[in-house]
C-alpha cells in the first residue's frame, strides 16, 4: 500500500482529506468511478484506505476488454480460423476467455493470429500481403474507435480490398444508463472517464445529473485529481447542487475532439443492440460499419456463427463490471481465476477490476494496511 | 489502450498523410496525427499529445504529459506493455 507521502503531492492530498472529511460524516457516499485506470490509482496508492469510512468507491465497467461477451470472442476465433486469412488483435485480447479457448491457443493451433500495436499496423499488414484476407479485431471505447474509423477511410482511399474490420466498439454513454436504471445500486455520484473524455468532451454525461439526478466529475487519474473529484462530488452533494463538473481540464474540454467524433458518426452508426459482458444486451450501445463500407465489414464478408455464450458460473464478472460487489468477493478470485489463467475478462485486462486488485495484494477488504494519515481502519476478517 | 500514452512530436513526417514522428519517454514511433493537427495552434515540433493505439487524440502541456507518464509508469506492467508494443514493428 502507498501512503499519502508517497503521493505526487502529499501536502495538497492532506488539505483535500481534510476537506472531505467534515462533508462526509453522517451519511454512507457511493461513488462509482467509471474507468479502469481511475481504479488502477485507487488501489495502487491505497486511496479507499485514506477516504473515510463513509465513502465507498465502487467499480464501474469502464474496461473495453472486460465488457467483451464470450460469445464474440468465439466468432474472433472462428474468423481467425478461415483458411487464408491473417487476423489481428491488439494485445490485450489475445487471452481472453470465449467458450472455446483464446486466441492465443487458435494460434498455437495454427491460425495466423498477429498482435498489432495500431489498427493502422493491421492496414499495412493487408497491403504487404494482398493474396491474403487480413481482419481487424477492433475493440474499445470512443478512445480507440477513432482510430478504427480513419484506418477504414484510409483502407477505402488506398483501395485495400482484403482489409477488414470485426467490429465491437462500444460507447461509454449507455451502460452508465443501464448502471443508473439498475435495481441492484444505489450511488450517490460518479467520476467520470478521463481519456474517454478527450474524445467525447463532458457534454454527453449532462443526463447523468439531468435525468437521473446524480452528481458527476470528469477525473484526472492523479491521487490528487481523485481526491480532488471526490471533494468535488460531495461539495455539490452539500450545496444541493448537482451537474456535471470538470476536474480534469489539463485534458478534457465539454466538446471533446470535435474532429474524431465527425469521423466517428462517417464511419460508423449505432448497433439496435449489443451484448455486454456480465450487463447483457444494451441498446445502441456499440458501433457498427455504415453501408458505404460493408466491403470492409468483417461480419459481412466472413461467416461468424454469433452464438451466444454464457459465462461461467463460477465467474461474477458481470457483479463486479455493475459494482454490485467487489472482486475478492467472487468464488473463484484469487484461487481458480488468476491473472496467468483468468476465468473472467476482470481478471485477464491489466485496466481490469480483479486484475488490478490482484496485482495489488487485495484479496480480501482489509488486506492493505491503513496509511500514515487519514481515518485508520481496524484490520477485519472479510 | 484506453488509457492514452503520452509522446513530444520530433518531427511532422508527411503533414498531407498526418504522419508524425513521436518520441514516448525515449522510444520513437511514427503516429497518425490527423486529428489534432486542426485543433487551436495546430501541430507543431515540440508538442505534447496523448496517443491512443497508434493516433494522437487530445493535445496536452508538458506537465500534463509528464505527470501522465509518471502515473502510467506506477502501472508497472501496464506501462512495459504499453511500450513494448508501442516500439513493436508492424509484423507483416
Amino acid at each position: 500500500v502507498k501512503y499519502v507521502d508517497e503521493f505526487r503531492d502529499p501536502a495538497g492530498a492532506r488539505a483535500v482529506l481534510a476537506q472531505i472529511e467534515p462533508l462526509a460524516r453522517g451519511h454512507h457516499y457511493k461513488f462509482m468511478e467509471v474507468c479502469g485506470g481511475h481504479t488502477h490509482t485507487i488501489y495502487k496508492h491505497g486511496i479507499e484506505n485514506v477516504l473515510p469510512e463513509t465513502v465507498e468507491l465502487v467499480h464501474g465497467p469502464g474496461c473495453p476488454v472486460c465488457v467483451i461477451p464470450m460469445g464474440r470472442v468465439d466468432d474472433a476465433i472462428h474468423v481467425a480460423e478461415t483458411p487464408g486469412m491473417i487476423f489481428t488483435s491488439f494485445g490485450d485480447m489475445m487471452r481472453v476467455p470465449g467458450g472455446n479457448g483464446n486466441l492465443l491457443e487458435a494460434k498455437a493451433r495454427g491460425a495466423d493470429v498477429r498482435m498489432v500495436y495500431s489498427p493502422l499496423d493491421a492496414l499495412r499488414i493487408a497491403v504487404a500481403n494482398p493474396d491474403k484476407q487480413v481482419v481487424f479485431f477492433a475493440v474499445g471505447f470512443e478512445t480507440t474507435a477513432p482510430s478504427t474509423a480513419v484506418t477504414l477511410l484510409k483502407a477505402r482511399q488506398k483501395n485495400v480490398p482484403n482489409f477488414s474490420v470485426f467490429c465491437n466498439h462500444v460507447t461509454i454513454v449507455p451502460p452508465l444508463k443501464a448502471i443508473l436504471d439498475s435495481p441492484d445500486l444505489r450511488l450517490d455520484g460518479f467520476l467520470g472517464p478521463g481519456h474517454v473524455s478527450t474524445v467525447i468532451g463532458n457534454r454527453p454525461y449532462r443526463f447523468v445529473p439531468k435525468v437521473y439526478g446524480k452528481p458527476l466529475v470528469t477525473a484526472g487519474f492523479e491521487p490528487l485529481d481523485i481526491l480532488q473529484s471526490i471533494l468535488m462530488l460531495l461539495r455539490q452533494i452539500h450545496e444541493g447542487r448537482c451537474e456535471v463538473e470538470n476536474q480534469y481540464t489539463r485534458a478534457v474540454s465539454d466538446e471533446g475532439n470535435v474532429r474524431a467524433l465527425e469521423i466517428l458518426g462517417q464511419v460508423f452508426e449505432l448497433r439496435p443492440h449489443f451484448e455486454w459482458r456480465g450487463l447483457g444486451f444494451i441498446s445502441q450501445s456499440a458501433l457498427k460499419l455504415r453501408d458505404e463500407f460493408a466491403g470492409f465489414d468483417a461480419e459481412l464478408r466472413f461467416a461468424v456463427p454469433g452464438v451466444r455464450v454464457a459465462d461461467p458460473k463460477a465467474c461474477q464478472c458481470g457483479e463486479v463490471l455493475k459494482g454490485v460487489i467487489k472482486p475478492w468477493e467472487c468464488k473463484v478470485f484469487g484461487t481458480a481465476c488468476t491473472p496467468e489463467t483468468p476465468i473472467g475478462t476482470c481478471m485477464v485486462s491489466s485496466e481490469g477490476a480483479c486484475a488490478a486488485y490482484y496485482n495489488y495484494g487485495r484479496f480480501t477488504k482489509h488486506q492493505t494496511v491503513p496509511v500514515s494519515m487519514g481515518p485508520v481502519k481496524t484490520p477485519q476478517p472479510a | 489502450m484506453c488509457l492514452g500514452i503520452p509522446g513530444q512530436v520530433v518531427e511532422i513526417v508527411d503533414p498531407a498523410d498526418h504522419r508524425a514522428m513521436v518520441d514516448v519517454d525515449g522510444v520513437r514511433r511514427e503516429i497518425n496525427v490527423g486529428l489534432v493537427m486542426g485543433d487551436a495552434g495546430g501541430l507543431h515540433v515540440g508538442d505534447w499529445v496523448l496517443i491512443h493505439v497508434g493516433f494522437a487524440m487530445t493535445k496536452i502541456d508538458e506537465e500534463e504529459a509528464a505527470s501522465t507518464l509518471d502515473f502510467i509508469k506506477q502501472l508497472g506492467s501496464v506501462y512495459d506493455d504499453e511500450i513494448q508494443q508501442f516500439s513493436a514493428e508492424a509484423p507483416l
